[in-house]
């Protein structure tokens, strides 16, 4: 039960900045993620939080009290890590109360709490196996009890889900969110997958480049963009970018309108707001992906419903969407208020 | 699944094959063979003709005081040479372990030593530590110690110690750096969150994780100790004070070569060899029961 701050934390490698300056303020027992592509630092802010890396300037606080200086077993933090990094030569048990004997807790209650998380994350009758005998989803139970029993003041995930399947990933994901619910524990999540973000998020940060684009609720950052960057990263597929010079009936005052596939929709030749060449179709049951190309050579991507039938490749298009839907960005790639 | 290659006919796998079977034979086998066979003789003073005598060479060396000494000699020497070095090895692989500037450089000054060969290691502890014209015999002399191992036994056996290890320090420092690093930087990080500082982690993650590597080295380093610091006694004490540096290779040498008893030299190595054929075998089965994880 804590809250997490961060004001004007930077980052710096030698004489690369990597983090340019992050202000986060986590509420006790929210969910946050943290999202990004590669390289955007959004590992390393974790890192730092938990005090694997040094903290080049600015302030982390848990609880109102400055960490900065703190080694990570005086943090009072828990991590599950991507590789889990379980200790090998350990049982299930002893990989989950490591951390207890250290503490010198009483055997009887590491006893307890190890049985209670063990319940918690159906890993009872693992308790005596070693690491290397686990399937991929109970290591990473494995590596989530170890994070529980010790009732930490923050739970910090770097990209937990990422070694295993896409079907196993989502059931993992739905497990983290009821467990993080069912704690109440403040969570930081750091991921390169927007669904991840989308689904188990309270509120979600978008890195980019070593700067928190947007701090915001799912849906809110996805209707409301605040830069180009956040707009072309979430939703799927990307958002579409055009000059406002080759949309009939554009706007004044934007350097480039982001228009969301699923926003656009196709109408005949010569009629609509932009004219394209459809180059292939992609039908994927539920709705069906267009792609299409316009005249400047740039391409575009439609998403209609599975049931609408599908154009034919090579034929000329129209593209409309409805007034409001296009989102507006300046120069600078930031958005521009409506009016 | 393993992959077998399937040869047709007999000749090429023979042939393959030859060149070590060659080398073995006439190096390993035929000398091992004779010694065999030559310690069940005792030849006469001139070397003229030699005289059956059974087990007899065996018998007497086993209750010769001067042939059980050289065992503990040797128990001593090859514990102190394994604990030495793999000691300091592991203590300057940590210490490289965490170092991130500078590294491939200490690295490579690390691994020069092993490129001396043991006797000119030997000739180069003896004229420092020389009773009369040592560099550091002198500076111990200004701080008042009269270092003398050619009549202190204990002076003498910590020289060839120190200079029997300090080559082995390189190989085993090499081997116990790769081990460090491959233990998952993650799995340390774990073990800083959930509490352990420095000494714990050692003691309840990495050690366990090195234990294969260590195992190894042991093996390794008390094969050398027995068979390959032969050159380093040889030249800074040849067995001496009284014995005090006969290892029992080098007792080998003296009894054989300087003593000429050949019948009891071979007889010798016999026994040199079933040690250590046990030597392995046990430290291969505990290796097997302790090491997986």
């Amino acid at each position: 039960m804590a809250t997490l701050t961060l004001r004007n934390v930077k980052k710096r490698f030698g004489a690369t900045e990597v983090i340019h300056g992050v202000d986060i303020d986590v509420d006790d027992g929210e969910f946050i993620v943290i999202v990004g592509p590669s390289g955007c630092g959004k590992s390393t802010l974790l890192r730092m939080v938990a005090g694997l890396e040094t903290v080049t300037s600015g302030k982390i606080a848990i609880d109102g009290r400055r960490v900065n200086d703190l080694e990570p077993m005086d943090r009072d933090i828990a991590m599950v890590f991507q590789n889990y990094a379980l200790y090998p030569h350990m049982s299930v048990f002893d990989n989950i109360s490591y951390g207890l004997k250290i503490a010198k807790m009483p055997k009887e209650e590491i006893a307890e709490r190890v049985a209670v998380a063990a319940k918690m994350l159906q890993l009872e009758p693992y308790l005596s196996r070693r690491p290397r005998e686990l399937s991929g989803g109970q290591r990473q139970r494995v590596a989530m009890g170890r994070a529980i029993v010790r009732k930490p003041s923050v739970f910090l995930f770097d990209e937990p889900l990422s070694n295993l399947d896409a079907k196993l990933r989502v059931q993992m994901r739905l497990e983290i969110k009821a467990l993080q619910k069912d704690l109440g524990i403040t969570s930081l999540y750091v991921t390169h997958d927007q669904v991840e973000a989308m689904t188990l998020a309270d509120r979600m940060i978008v890195m980019n480049a070593g700067v928190a684009d947007q701090i915001g609720k799912p849906l809110d950052v996805y209707a409301n963009p605040a830069t180009e960057f956040v707009a072309g990263f979430i939703g799927s597929p990307a958002t579409n970018f055009v000059p406002p010079a080759a949309v009939a009936g554009a706007p004044s005052g934007a350097a480039r309108l982001g228009i969301r596939p699923e926003h656009a929709r196709l109408t005949d030749a010569g009629s609509g707001r932009m004219q394209g060449v459809v180059t292939f179709s992609e039908a994927l049951g539920a709705e069906t992906l267009i792609h299409l190309v316009l005249p400047s050579g740039a391409p575009f991507t439609v998403r209609q419903d599975g049931a609408l039938p599908r154009p034919v490749e090579g034929e000329p298009c129209g593209i409309d969407w409805p007034d409001g839907a296009d989102i507006r960005f300046d120069a600078d790639g930031r958005r521009i208020a409506l009016p | 699944m393993e992959k077998r290659v399937t040869f047709k006919g007999w000749t090429l796998p023979l042939c393959l094959l030859l060149p070590q079977v060659a080398i073995t034979a006439v190096f390993f086998f035929y000398p091992a063979g004779q010694a065999v066979y030559q310690s069940l003789f005792i030849p006469d003073p001139f070397g003229l003709k030699s005289q059956f005598v059974g087990l007899g060479n065996f018998n007497y060396l086993l209750n010769d005081p001067y042939y059980r000494a050289s065992f503990a000699t040797t128990a001593v020497f090859s514990g102190l040479v394994t604990v030495v070095s793999m000691g300091i090895a592991l203590y300057l692989a940590i210490l490289a372990d965490r170092l991130i500037k500078g590294a491939g450089t200490y690295r490579t000054l690390l691994i020069w030593p092993y490129a001396v060969a043991p006797a000119v290691a030997g000739v180069l502890w003896m004229f420092m530590f020389n009773t009369r014209v040592g560099v550091v015999t002198w500076y111990l002399g200004l701080l008042g110690y009269d270092w003398n191992h050619v009549l202190n036994e204990g002076e003498a056996m910590g020289l060839v110690v120190a200079a029997s290890s300090w080559g082995r320090v390189s190989y085993n420092f090499l081997f116990f750096l790769a081990g460090l690093q491959a233990i998952p930087k993650s799995v340390i990080e774990a073990a800083a969150i959930d509490g352990a500082r420095f000494w714990t982690r050692f003691r309840t993650i990495v050690w366990p994780l090195l234990s294969p590597t260590t195992f190894f080295l042991l093996v390794v380093n008390v094969v050398y100790a027995f068979f390959e610091t032969f050159g380093v006694i040889h030249t800074i004490t040849s067995g001496g004070p009284q014995q005090a540096t006969t290892i029992l290779v080098y007792k080998v040498f003296s009894d054989g070569f300087v003593g000429q008893d050949l019948g009891s030299s071979a007889a010798q190595s016999v026994i040199l060899l079933v040690v250590v054929g046990l030597l392995t075998v046990i430290q291969f089965k505990f290796i097997e029961r302790r090491v997986h994880y």
